[in-house]
Order: structure tokens, then C-alpha cells, then sequence
């Protein structure tokens, strides 16, 4: 899994390189003080599309990728199942969604943003309905894995935390904003990315608890 | 040159000799093991059926640990033995949490540390410390490749398993029993 690893090196670096592209937005008088700095801010912004070309990719390897590592774990049948990648990749776009409506001051991208969250945040309910079916279909070790999340102590933190707090009030709350209805900006944004937080949180704590039985 | 070994649960009395070996030989820190004996019960009293395990590293044909170290200090060497290399080791855990076998440790000197099956003894034609020391001869080790060797005729001559092998690591650590 060392791939990994070498897509997190590439990708930390090209976004510190694309925040620093954009510093402006936020401060507009920044200053870079050193000439080579500047040199590097006038290299960058000459090779600003193929930076986000690799960027786009690398982001999308490195969604997957926790997903991926977490699923070659033989030892943890909670983890041990293939809908995990893209469910990590759903989880983290719609963060990544929900990051820029916090952030945007731009209405229209908030709109357009808020829609895009919409749908992914109904991939990933049906991606973790999909899992659930799939371990109960599945041997008993991966049935008593999913008990973890129906029933055993994990239920409540899961169920409440991630797919009511984090999946589905937010859902509602954008599908309420999009039909004109008045309701705090900030507040679909801070569940989904609390609730992308809880997922993550929850299913490494869980999977290290579900185990092979001999 | 296929590195395995078979223990024989039947012999086997859980003296822990090969345990004490083993952190004598490898100099494994105080509190921390690579083997250890379980001992399963079966039935209730009278009818009671015992079976003592002298258990470690699998030394798996399909290592997870191996498949998922995020920097290939986890690595395989000739005749199939495991293998952790200290100075690339992060000790970030991964193989610890991925092995069904829960054959590894955390070494306080930061890094992940498990059986090497002796590698160090098994280069000089010696066997393994927990093997050489046990005082019933309830350890076999050889090469798997060889017919002739102590290991493949028992395989060949008594009834055996190996521990889940549904989790498809296909183990090398065979149980006569």
C-alpha cells in the first residue's frame, strides 16, 4: 500500500501550492517578500491547469485510497469489503462539497455546490445501506461485524452521529434551501463536515473491535 | 525452498519453554512475546477435550501485513519467511491491525516486530530456538520443497489444519492433530 503514501506526498504538496496561488482571496495584501517566492507564484500561475489536472486525479486517489488500505486489512471483516473504498470517496466529497459552501461567497456557487452535495450525500446513504446488505448476506464473522452498527455498541454513535446528523438532516436542510426556504447558511455545511468526521472516527474505532473467530 | 512448520498439538504439554527460548534468543523487551501457547477447552467436566497451541507468525503465502505497509518494511525473503526491516519501519501499525493472527507487536524502540522464524539460526543450518528447545519434539521445521524432509513426512503422515484459512492468508503454520 505504499502507493498511498506517495499520493499523499504529492497531493499535501499541490495544495499548499494551489492555497498559495489563491492566498489573495483571503488576505489581498499579502506579500511574498522574498523574489523567489514571487518567481515560484509567477511559475505556478503559468502551469495553474495542469497543476489542477494533477491535483484532480491525485484528490481522487487519495479519497480512495483510506478506503482501499482499510479494506486490505484481511484481519477485520468490518473493514474487509470493497464498497469501503468508494463510500470514503463519497464521505470526502461531500465534505470537500459542504467545505466550499462554507466558504464561498460567491451565491451561485453556493447553489451549484449545494446540488452537487445533494447527490452525493444520496450516494453515500445508498452506498452504506449497500454495505450493510452486503455483510448480512456475507459469512458469520461479517455478519457479527455489522452487528457492531445493528445493536452492539456502536449503533447509537453511528446511526444518530453519522447517517441522521451528518447524512440526512443535512439533505434535508439543502433540499429545503434549493426550494427558497430560509435556514442558517452555515448549518447543512458544519453536519456534513462533522458527519464525515464521525464516519471516519467510528469505522476505525469499530473495525479494530470486529475480528476472525477461532 | 518453502520455509514451514508443524506443530503437533497431541505432544505438545504448554510448558512455554518455546516462548522463554524465543525472548531469550531475540532478545524480545520485557512484557512482549512472537509465540505463545493457547490452550482450548472443549465440553464440560467430565468430557473434556484439550488442545494446547504453541502459536506465531503464519508466515503467510498471501501476507496481508505485507500488502499493506505503506513503506515495504514488511517484506518477504527466500523460502517465504516474513520479514520486518527496523530502519524502514514507521511503526504506524497497519500490519499489527491487518493480521487475523495478531502475530505482531509493537517494539518499544518504535518499530514492528514479530517471528523471523530465526532467520539468523536458520541461515547456519541450525533450527529455530523454540523448535531446538522444546522437550517434547512436538516442533517439526523444515523446507516444504524437500519430500524427505522431518516437516513434509509428518505433513504427509498425519491429519492436520492450519488456523482460518477462510481469511485466504494461506498460513504456513501447520497444526498435526
Amino acid at each position: 500500500m505504499s502507493w498511498g503514501a506517495w499520493t499523499l506526498l504529492v497531493i499535501t504538496v499541490s495544495a499548499f501550492i494551489w492555497c498559495a496561488l489563491h492566498i489573495r482571496e483571503f488576505f489581498p495584501n499579502w506579500d511574498w517578500k522574498y523574489k523567489w517566492l514571487k518567481d515560484l507564484e509567477i511559475f505556478f500561475n503559468r502551469y495553474k491547469k495542469q497543476l489542477a489536472w494533477v491535483m484532480l486525479i491525485f484528490a481522487i486517489i487519495t479519497g480512495v485510497y483510506t478506503g482501499i488500505l482499510l479494506s486490505a486489512f484481511n484481519a477485520r471483516p468490518l473493514w474487509n469489503t470493497s464498497v469501503l473504498g468508494p463510500l470514503f470517496l463519497a464521505s470526502g466529497l461531500s465534505a470537500g462539497a459542504a467545505a466550499i459552501v462554507l466558504s464561498s461567497k460567491d451565491k451561485k456557487e453556493r447553489i451549484l455546490f449545494t446540488k452537487i452535495d445533494l447527490v452525493i450525500l444520496a450516494t453515500e446513504l445508498f452506498l452504506i445501506v449497500h454495505m450493510f446488505m452486503g455483510f448480512m448476506a456475507s459469512t458469520q464473522v461479517q455478519i457479527e461485524a455489522a452487528q457492531l452498527f445493528l445493536g452492539g455498541p456502536y449503533t447509537m454513535a453511528f446511526w444518530i452521529f453519522v447517517v441522521m446528523l451528518g447524512i440526512i438532516i443535512p439533505g434535508v436542510l439543502d433540499l429545503m434551501e434549493l426550494r427558497g426556504k430560509h435556514i442558517p447558511a452555515a448549518l447543512p455545511g458544519i453536519l456534513v463536515l462533522m458527519g464525515s468526521f464521525f464516519f471516519r472516527f467510528i469505522f476505525v474505532f469499530a473495525g479494530q473491535v470486529s475480528r476472525w473467530l477461532y | 525452498m518453502r520455509y514451514a512448520m508443524a506443530v503437533d498439538t497431541k505432544k505438545c504439554v504448554g510448558c512455554s519453554d518455546c516462548v522463554v527460548a524465543c525472548q531469550t534468543e531475540n532478545n524480545v523487551p520485557i512484557g512482549f512475546c512472537r509465540d505463545w501457547v493457547v490452550e482450548v477447552i472443549d465440553g464440560t467436566y467430565p468430557q473434556l477435550e484439550v488442545e494446547l497451541r504453541s502459536e506465531r507468525c503464519n508466515h503467510c503465502e498471501n501476507a496481508p501485513c505485507v500488502r499493506c505497509c505503506p513503506t515495504g518494511a514488511s517484506h518477504i525473503v527466500e523460502g517465504g519467511i516474513v520479514m520486518v526491516k527496523p530502519n524502514k519501519c514507521i511503526g504506524c501499525g497497519a500490519c499489527i491491525a491487518s493480521c487475523p493472527y495478531d502475530a505482531r507487536y509493537p517494539h518499544p524502540k518504535g518499530y514492528v516486530d514479530k517471528c523471523t522464524f530465526c532467520f539468523h539460526r536458520v541461515k547456519q543450518g541450525m533450527k529455530p530456538a523454540c523448535v531446538a528447545v522444546c522437550p517434547t519434539k512436538c516442533m517439526y521445521f523444515g523446507d516444504l520443497d524437500d519430500p524427505n524432509s522431518d516437516l513434509s513426512v509428518m505433513l504427509k503422515r498425519r491429519k492436520h489444519k492450519t488456523l482460518i484459512p477462510e481469511a485466504g492468508t494461506l498460513p504456513q503454520l501447520y497444526f498435526l492433530i
